[in-house]
């Protein structure tokens, strides 16, 4: 199909190039156009919402250059991650994923954000709401299906399920609230110690923020100067518990105190991305940490074992929804500033949800790990060691 | 004829024991109630009973508890009895142990036990160890509570059976119910019970009903702490239990009896302070044991009681040395076939009988 549209709209654009007719293939189900890829904007710089500060002098710039090919390239990975968790929450219901499952939808422009505001070789850790961070470090949605399927080919074997997948520079999907916190300044301490120009951005959400050790962490980052970007999603609740009634200071922003902080619109991928540039610079001039609170919000309840409207009004639900969705805001600014039109976009959503629909036929087919398996990795470069199994008859193997 | 022995026994409890080998079923008298409700239950009339009784935990008020087992006691007790906390165990945990030294009764939930770990320090140092240090001037009346052990694909963080790790401390009374009557009974001579205790539930028998005897209705029932149950009596072999495993025991059981083994099964009720006598009585009369837990097997429950019946009279009376049936000794995989080979199961038991009987 694809080879199919580029060989239409090659021999279109050659014919077409000045006068930008239209021209619709017959029967086709996908309308081609003939506007010449030279006629949409190459970038245009947007004006964007002003960070809240703390202990700053100034915050990152309230404009934004977006290139065709970056705004193109936010728009897929936000569709992607969007349609990934959706199909997440059908395999849920289908009984074919279990356990717990936390999704992200609402959520995309922080990790895409993020993501475009560090480089592959920074590193990142988070909490158990993952899926979204796990695809923007690398790993592809195949994978990551797979494993909340718990088939072989999922991206930890089938052995973490939802809130433990790994990549390189990404670890994890964590599920203890608030451990990853530490953690990630640990990491932060590596890149210092091995001299590295790498950082860690470590993330929290709001039902974490109280949490003591992070404010053990604020310390110990501060003093030592580690290049730590924290960063807080306050999508507004912790579990049930909305922020008012969970702290005492809802402005997470400021919770570090000694450091610097800045509240960021977290529904908006390119405010994220200039205050992720703004803050790892911060860090990479030896700094030290910088706090960043990315307000956001998310449409599935907590987990899929909450349907996610007793604490909160159907109504809120469908006013950020309709007012402030991350991949609405993406969309109108590329195709008011001709960066874009709407049939290029479909033809990214049509890919799009092929590559969702391929990963869950291979999530529902790849076969479950085999029990050989079950004991292993359990230390790293040690010998083979025997396991105990259920009974003393039982031994089983285990090889790292 | 083991009917008739049964029945000459335990007297007043025959007909108790003879229903419950078919379990589960209802009797005229009694009532179906699920292990949630008798939790619910019993944590409503203790609040009733003593003003200076509350509630704290993640999501225990509006959101009527994470599994529901707080249903409907903040609307019925309000704010002040009922409190939900930020996501902070060491801190509430210890904000609980304070109030219990300045005279109140607190009930602390954590949401499952795995997360108890952020906040054991308080549990074992702070509430734990205090009478004793202080030389019976300060009692911590304190009662930790919350779902333990494994649950259903919830992976390697959050499947952790803690019944060995708080088992290990003195100061500390750590109890393991099973079925609706322990989770009421239990509970409420928690409550009332002048120290710390922690209260090990099992999500996955939060929905499953029992019926719940007369007396088991009464807003006094309680069950004595320190004392384990015959669930079935049998000749052959001993088999020792806690929590959910106890179900498992009594299916082995009844499998096994149609190849004529008679199982005894005890439910350990308490892990600490553990009943050795009962267990000690049942394998001087059986001459074999096994014990089953789904916890992990090094320094666990099973390991405990090997331990506790070689140092005792019922040693000598062994014909076989005890086995222990356990969790897999790995960090618990997500994938179900993965899951599902990690715990104890009913073949498991019923193997480990037979090797131990050498039938």
């Amino acid at each position: 199909m694809r080879k199919m549209l580029t060989i239409i709209s090659n021999v279109l654009r050659a014919s077409t190039k000045k006068n930008g007719a239209q021209a619709v293939s017959e029967g086709a189900r996908v309308v081609v156009s003939s506007r010449s890829y030279a006629d949409f904007t190459p970038q245009a710089s947007f004006d964007i919402k002003g960070c809240d500060l703390h202990r700053l002098e100034e915050g990152p710039a309230q404009q934004a250059v977006l290139t065709r090919e970056e705004g193109l390239q936010y728009y897929r990975t936000l569709q992607m991650m969007r349609r990934m968790e959706l199909k997440a929450d059908q395999l849920y219901k289908q009984k074919i994923i279990r356990g717990f499952c936390h999704l992200y939808d609402g959520q995309e422009a922080c990790a895409v954000g993020i993501e475009a505001g560090i480089n592959p070789t920074d590193h990142l850790i988070t909490a158990y709401r993952a899926h979204g961070y796990t695809l923007t470090r690398g790993g592809t949605v195949r994978e990551i299906m797979a494993e909340l399927t718990g088939r072989r080919g999922g991206i930890a074997k089938g052995k973490g399920g939802s809130m433990h997948m790994y990549t390189k520079n990404f670890y994890g999907g964590n599920g203890i609230v608030g451990a990853q916190v530490p953690l990630g300044a640990g990491v932060a301490l590596a890149c210092k110690y091995q001299g590295r120009n790498e950082l860690c951005v470590t993330l929290y959400g709001d039902g974490a923020a109280n949490q003591g050790q992070i404010f053990e962490t604020y310390n110990m980052a501060s003093l030592w100067k580690l290049p730590c970007i924290f960063i807080c999603e306050n999508n507004k609740y912790g579990m049930g518990t909305s922020v008012e009634r969970a702290a005492a200071s809802t402005d997470y922003y400021k919770r570090g105190d000694f450091i610097p902080g800045l509240r960021v619109d977290g529904m908006d991928v390119l405010c994220v991305r200039e205050a992720t540039k703004f803050a790892a610079d911060h860090c990479r001039a030896g700094k030290g940490p910088i706090l960043m609170e990315l307000q956001t919000y998310r449409y599935h309840g907590h987990s899929m074992s909450d349907p996610g409207v007793s604490y909160r009004t159907r109504e809120e639900i469908q006013e950020v929804r309709s007012k402030s969705d991350p991949i609405s805001m993406l969309k109108e600014r590329m195709l008011s500033n001709n960066m874009t039109n709407v049939e290029e976009l479909k033809e990214i959503d049509v890919e799009v949800r092929k590559e969702i629909e391929d990963a869950a036929q291979f999530a529902t087919t790849d076969p479950e790990p085999p029990l050989e398996e079950l004991c292993n990795h359990l230390f790293s470069n040690d010998q083979p060691l025997e396991v105990r199994g259920t009974h003393p008859w039982t031994k089983l193997k285990s090889v790292s | 004829m083991a009917l008739l022995r049964c029945a000459l026994r335990s007297g007043k409890d025959a007909v108790g024991a003879i229903l419950r080998r078919e379990f589960h079923k209802t009797s005229a008298a009694s009532l179906q109630m699920t292990v949630r409700d008798a939790l619910n239950q019993a944590m409503d009339e203790e609040l009733e009973r003593d003003e200076l009784v509350f509630l704290l935990g993640e999501e225990v008020a509006q959101y009527d508890g994470a599994y529901k087992v707080s249903r409907g006691l903040w609307k019925k007790y309000g704010d002040k009895r009922i409190v939900d906390t930020p996501i902070t165990e060491m801190g509430f945990a210890g904000i609980a142990v304070g109030a219990a030294m300045a005279g109140l009764r607190p009930i602390c939930e954590f949401m499952t036990f795995n997360f108890s770990m952020q906040a054991i320090d308080q549990v074992i140092n702070s509430a734990a160890k205090t009478y004793y240090m202080s030389a019976g001037l300060q009692p911590v009346p304190v009662v930790f509570r919350g779902p333990n052990g494994a649950s259903a694909g919830v992976a390697a963080q959050h499947s952790q059976c803690f019944a060995a790790w708080y088992g290990h401390c003195p100061g500390l009374k750590v109890i393991s119910p099973w079925n609706s009557e322990d989770a009421k009974g239990l509970l409420k001579s928690a409550i009332r019970d002048d120290n710390p205790v922690v209260f090990l539930e099992n999500e996955l028998m939060y929905g499953v009903p029992f019926e719940m005897s007369e007396e088991a209705q009464s807003k006094d029932f309680t069950i004595p702490i320190g004392k384990a149950k015959v669930e079935r009596p049998g000749d052959h072999i001993t088999v020792v239990s806690h929590s959910r495993y106890v179900g498992h025991c009594l299916e082995a059981a009844a499998i096994l009896a149609k190849e004529g083994i008679e199982c005894e099964v005890i439910n350990l009720r308490t892990i600490r302070p553990m009943d050795v006598e009962t267990i000690e009585t049942s394998v001087m009369k059986t001459n074999h044991l096994v014990t089953v837990e789904g916890g992990w097997p090094q320094f666990g429950v099973g390991a405990e009681i090997c331990a506790m019946i070689m140092e005792g009279p019922a040693f000598n009376y062994l014909d076989a040395p005890a086995v222990r049936v356990t969790g897999v000794d790995i960090p618990m995989p997500y994938a179900k076939i993965l899951e599902d080979n990690s715990v104890p199961q009913i073949k498991d038991i019923i193997f480990s009988v037979k090797k131990t009987l050498n039938v």
